[in-house]
């Protein structure tokens, strides 16, 4: 009861956010956002099915040159780019899930193989002239005034609550998900896959499921990506780092857990752009001196808070 | 394209492999060992490369002598890291470690940015451009001197494992834990050993590649994925697999450079990698598990 209250009036107040906030602090919640969805996307498979994956940037960056590129093209919007793009995802989950528990790779021999297909695809769109290549692909940039649902431009309220609505149904369907069936069967997965076996369950089938509904979350957030940013480049949109980006949320809010990566997303969300004001007030600004202060607060979370920031919170908030 | 061109990349590719072969080593050795994916690979060995620089520009120090104070800093910050950042996070799950790794490698990565800029570093020896003929066969002295410094480590390496006692009692960590324990072993200390030489390895790589390319603060997480590729295309645990791996990917680094495009090159080790992963998980010299 605790919990759905506190909830409630979280997103009460995320909802009339942009009463208050200008509009710098809107386009950093609006990014908060958008790593707590990712973030929970990944937690699906990771958190849920304990299936590590590397190579999440893989979806994100299908999904948005999928999106970006029909309406690049064609003309044709993101709803209908969003199918596509889920399809794609999914599709390219689905092989790289099929291939990879068929042969029953798994643990950091998975991990690999995910960066490996990020890291082949994203060289590979380096080297696709009709996406651009190394140079990018740039979408026409939105009109900022005007709402223009059926293309998905306009001003950054609505990509506010565009992303705040995604990161809601996530959650929503997370919490579901964890008490289906499905859910029930990830976690004995995920703690011990040879016993979970034993009982009866195809854990083939139930893993390749998580894969498949995390590739397709995730795309929804390349199709967000391109239509925000407007623009796509190989070398950003699939490098390494993004991937560990979108892990980092829920790894320092706690894995598998509902409200980690949301809470991991804002704690670094925030202190990145917190580092940043302070070192520019101090005037230390030199090239790679935030990187080493967010590597030390990463350093330290990872070994005094081994289960992430949220589950010893939760545990003082009684929640 | 002539034959004689193509024998001359692979020769080179060869060469600059066995130099991959070296730092790879190390990264098979530690997780042979501890278990720990050290996602700080690269970034430890473009420290090393950036000491060679230091040293070259202080005291015009040949990097070929350099290696000794770079190797013996690293066995030091290796056998320290281990013993008090990782040594905790053994018995922790894998994205934990992860974690803490990816935060080494961003803490390195940065420093060296922050330190050395993101311009281009390297040393100036007469004999990079000199080179040995052999009719058609032209080999560069640098790269064979640093191939040639890739063995000899190697060798050692091997030696140590194969006959000292030390190496023994590392090798019966890494076959069990618990017997290794059971039977009197310190794991934890030999565990920070292993990861110093595993250190040592990178260390004597770093100083030898810093003579073929330039070293840039990017070029770490870049060799920590190369080193991945190499070791699992090699075997994972074995040492020879994972010269091997480094010849095959060196090899096949110089050919897409030369047939298709340099900028492809990794690509096509990521494909050889998840050719190996799927159809021989153990890689080329592995054992079954």
């Amino acid at each position: 009861m605790r919990a759905r209250v506190s909830l409630a009036v979280l997103l009460a107040l995320l909802a009339a956010l942009p009463a208050f906030a200008g509009s710098y602090a809107l386009s950093v919640a609006t990014l908060i956002l958008y790593f707590a969805y990712t973030g929970q996307a990944w937690n699906v498979m990771m958190g849920f099915a304990g299936q590590l994956s590397l190579g999440h940037s893989l979806y994100v960056g299908v999904g948005g040159y999928a999106a970006g590129a029909l309406f690049f093209h064609y003309g044709i919007g993101p709803w209908a780019g969003l199918w596509v793009a889920l399809l794609l995802c999914v599709a390219l989950g689905v092989v790289i899930g099929f291939l990879a528990f068929r042969f029953g790779i798994s643990g950091v021999y998975f991990a690999l193989l995910t960066i490996a297909f990020a890291e082949f695809t994203r060289i590979g769109f380096d080297h696709l002239d009709w996406l651009g290549g190394p140079g990018g692909m740039f979408l026409r940039v939105a009109q900022r005034d005007i709402w223009d649902l059926a293309n998905f431009r306009g001003p950054p309220l609505m990509y506010y609550y565009a992303m705040l609505f995604l990161t809601a149904g996530a959650f929503a369907l997370c919490y579901f998900l964890l008490r289906s069936r499905a859910g029930y069967y990830w976690q004995a997965i995920r703690e011990d896959e040879e016993a979970a076996q034993a009982l009866g369950i195809n854990t083939f089938r139930w893993k390749m499921l998580a894969v498949a509904i995390s590739s397709a979350m995730t795309a929804v957030s390349g199709v967000f990506f391109a239509f925000y940013y407007n623009n796509l480049f190989p070398e950003q949109i699939f490098h390494i780092s993004r991937s560990i980006e979108i892990i980092l949320g829920p790894v320092i809010g706690g894995v598998g857990t509902l409200f980690g990566p949301i809470l991991g997303a804002a704690v670094l969300t925030l202190l990145s752009d917190g580092i940043t004001e302070a070192l520019a007030a101090l005037g230390w600004e030199i090239p790679g001196i935030k990187q080493v202060f967010y590597g030390l607060v990463l350093l330290a979370v990872v070994m005094f808070l081994p289960n992430g920031i949220w589950p010893t919170i939760a545990k003082k908030l009684r929640l | 394209m002539t034959w004689d061109l193509v024998v001359n990349v692979v020769i080179a590719g060869v060469l600059t492999g066995l130099v991959y072969g070296l730092m790879a080593l190390g990264l098979s050795v530690i997780f042979g060992v501890v278990r720990v994916v050290n996602f700080a690979h690269g970034e430890m060995m473009t420290v090393a490369m950036y000491a060679a620089t230091v040293l070259f520009a202080a005291f015009k120090l040949d990097p070929f002598l350099a290696v000794l104070p770079v190797a013996a800093a690293f066995f030091v910050f290796g056998y320290v890291m281990q013993a008090g950042l990782i040594n905790p996070f053994i018995t922790r799950p894998e994205h934990s470690q992860f974690m803490l790794m990816v935060a080494v490698a961003i803490i390195m990565v940065n420093a060296l940015l922050m330190i050395f800029g993101p311009a281009a570093h390297n040393v100036q020896v007469d004999y990079q451009l000199e080179s040995f003929e052999l009719g058609k066969i032209l080999l560069d002295k640098a790269r064979l001197y640093a191939a040639a410094a890739a063995v000899l480590a190697a060798a050692a390496l091997f030696a140590f494992f194969k006959f000292s006692l030390t190496g023994k009692a590392i090798r019966a960590c890494a076959d069990s834990y618990l017997g290794a324990r059971v039977v009197g072993l310190n794991v934890k200390r030999l565990y920070a050993l292993t990861f110093g030489l595993g250190a040592a390895c990178v260390a004597v790589a770093g100083c030898a590649m810093v003579l073929l390319v330039d070293v840039t603060p990017p070029l770490g997480p870049y060799y920590t994925l190369l080193a991945f590729v190499i070791v699992i295309v090699g075997g994972l645990g074995s040492m020879t697999g994972a010269l091997l791996g480094g010849v095959l990917i060196g090899v096949s680094e110089a050919l897409a450079g030369l047939f298709i495009a340099p900028s492809a090159k990794s690509m096509f080790s990521f494909g050889l990698l998840i050719l190996v992963l799927l159809l021989r998980p153990q890689g080329l010299l592995g054992r079954k598990q």
